[in-house]
């Protein structure tokens, strides 16, 4: 890519829709922004919100790529905005918001309603039947190996910039995708949940599960924590076919 | 839903999709190669041609053999399109999907499955008719016999599609295969994948090039060839009386 000079003037082209006003219809809409220098899609955005649209919706928190808020397509490509430099994208940049979410207006997107549905239906949590809790009882050690290893899946940040890349999900909107699949990796992992290989399989081997992931990648390609997805998928589906194969 | 056994059928068909694709993609590496003796000479042809009807290890030869191997390549061939099948766009809409996802994402391994879909659709025809008329007339190999059912019973057209589909579904396959499975994995996914797909595209240019050279060569014996005399090929060096 060509470097330019710093005064680049964008033209960032957003996909602007309010689903709560019946008269709106989807339609693109074109801002020209005077680039600064280390500028990201999260100033930019705030900058045309301040100066030339104050009913422009989308999301920001942390602005630091952990709360995973502010995912949307950057020229078809889901990522975080936050992260993304103008400076690395042409100038002409074109936003819209994540598709399957559902869409509170613009590019803000209700990512949690639907990861509280995922994390619900896989059981995203420790489950020891016999273990009661107590306060006064000191923790299981553990190896810091497995520890990091646990860690290192637990790094997602539910963002959804996986499920908006994964093609097999959007023909197919019950798959679980990557985000439930690599949860359900770091459960198996973890020596605290009690859970068995068959328990496991109940929950993810089906085809909207483990096997209904057809290795299009889209989810390893895009997840802005660079999450080793595809080789937890590929763990995850030869764990199932073990399990498939006992008794 | 909670039953008491769980229900192994989803792992098996996973597992029998990769499996008989695996095979095919294998056979058909063979096949290629095989067929392909023919740009060496008409004799290593017809070498090839009598050894898997069990010429060398018989002394005579069974076209028998070849039926056989067609026939089961066949079964496999089914089985692996019909269980494949299950992961087609099963409606306008979910073609438009994927579609349009894979364009608008610019992502190559989204675009390579579409090529998968699309070119296992086209085999389900071309794949079905060749197989077929290998099992029923496995006698009808060799030199000529090949060269004229090229040219004379214009199969080349036919083949040519069928080359290039089953050239790019198999490779775009054992690529996806191996990433799939986590096969040779190494430590860095970036690293092997990005190998995996280099060796795809390297076999994928071979292949076709090696397959496209035979065909061009039946095509050229076909139409130079005087078939009047039968479509046998006389060996100087191999004498067999049925053959």
């Amino acid at each position: 890519m060509k470097k330019e000079n710093a005064n680049r003037v964008l033209k960032i082209s957003i996909l602007r829709f309010d689903p709560n006003n019946p008269k709106d219809f989807p339609h693109m809409q074109t801002f020209e922004v005077l680039e600064a220098e280390g500028m990201t899609l999260f100033i930019a955005l705030n900058d045309i919100r301040e100066h030339q649209d104050n009913s422009l919706m989308f999301d920001f928190v942390c602005r630091a790529g952990i709360c995973g808020s502010c995912s949307m397509l950057v020229n078809g490509r889901p990522t975080l905005a936050c992260r993304t430099l103008t400076s690395k994208l042409e100038r002409h940049i074109t936003l819209a918001p994540l598709p399957l979410f559902q869409l509170i207006g613009d590019l803000s997107i209700n990512t949690g309603k639907w990861m509280r549905g995922l994390n619900g239906r896989l059981e995203t949590w420790i489950h020891d039947k016999e273990a009661e809790f107590s306060f006064d009882k000191l923790e299981q050690k553990m190896e810091p190996e497995l520890a990091n290893e646990i860690y290192e899946l637990d790094r997602c940040i539910e963002c959804g910039c996986c499920v908006a890349g994964c093609g097999t999900i959007q023909m197919r909107p019950n798959f679980v995708g990557a985000v439930g699949l690599n949860k359900i990796a770091r459960y198996h992992l973890d020596p605290r949940d009690k859970r068995e290989d068959k328990d496991y399989y109940e929950l993810v081997g089906d085809e909207e599960g483990v096997f209904g992931c057809m290795t299009l990648l889209g989810c390893e390609d895009v997840c802005p924590k660079n999450l080793p997805l595809q080789s937890k998928i590929a763990y995850l589906r030869r764990m199932m076919i073990k399990t498939s194969m006992k008794d | 839903m909670k039953r008491e056994k769980i229900d192994k059928i989803p792992a098996r068909l996973d597992l029998i999709q990769s499996s008989t694709g695996l095979i095919l993609a294998l056979f058909i590496m063979g096949h290629i190669l095989f067929e392909a003796s023919i740009l060496i000479s008409h004799e290593m042809m017809y070498k090839v041609t009598i050894m898997f009807e069990g010429y060398y290890f018989f002394g005579e030869t069974y076209p028998g053999i070849v039926s056989f191997l067609a026939a089961a390549v066949f079964s496999i061939f089914i089985l692996h399109a019909g269980i494949a099948m299950r992961k087609f766009p099963a409606s306008y809409k979910q073609y438009r999907t994927i579609k349009d996802h894979a364009l608008s994402m610019k992502h190559e391994d989204s675009s390579l499955w579409i090529i998968q879909v699309v070119t296992g659709f086209v085999m389900f025809f071309t794949g079905s008719v060749h197989l077929y008329i290998m099992m029923t007339q496995a006698s009808n190999i060799g030199p000529y016999a090949s060269s004229s059912r090229v040219v004379e019973e214009l199969m080349g057209p036919l083949y040519l599609v069928l080359l290039v589909s089953v050239v790019l579904h198999a490779f775009i396959g054992l690529y996806r295969l191996a990433l799939k499975w986590g096969f040779m994995e190494g430590k860095s996914t970036k690293v092997s994948r990005k190998r995996f797909k280099y060796l795809m595209k390297i076999m994928i240019v071979f292949y076709l090039a090696l397959g496209t050279l035979s065909l061009a060569k039946y095509t050229y014996i076909g139409l130079s060839h005087d078939f009047s005399d039968g479509l046998r090929y006389q060996s100087p060096d191999i004498k067999m009386e049925t053959h």
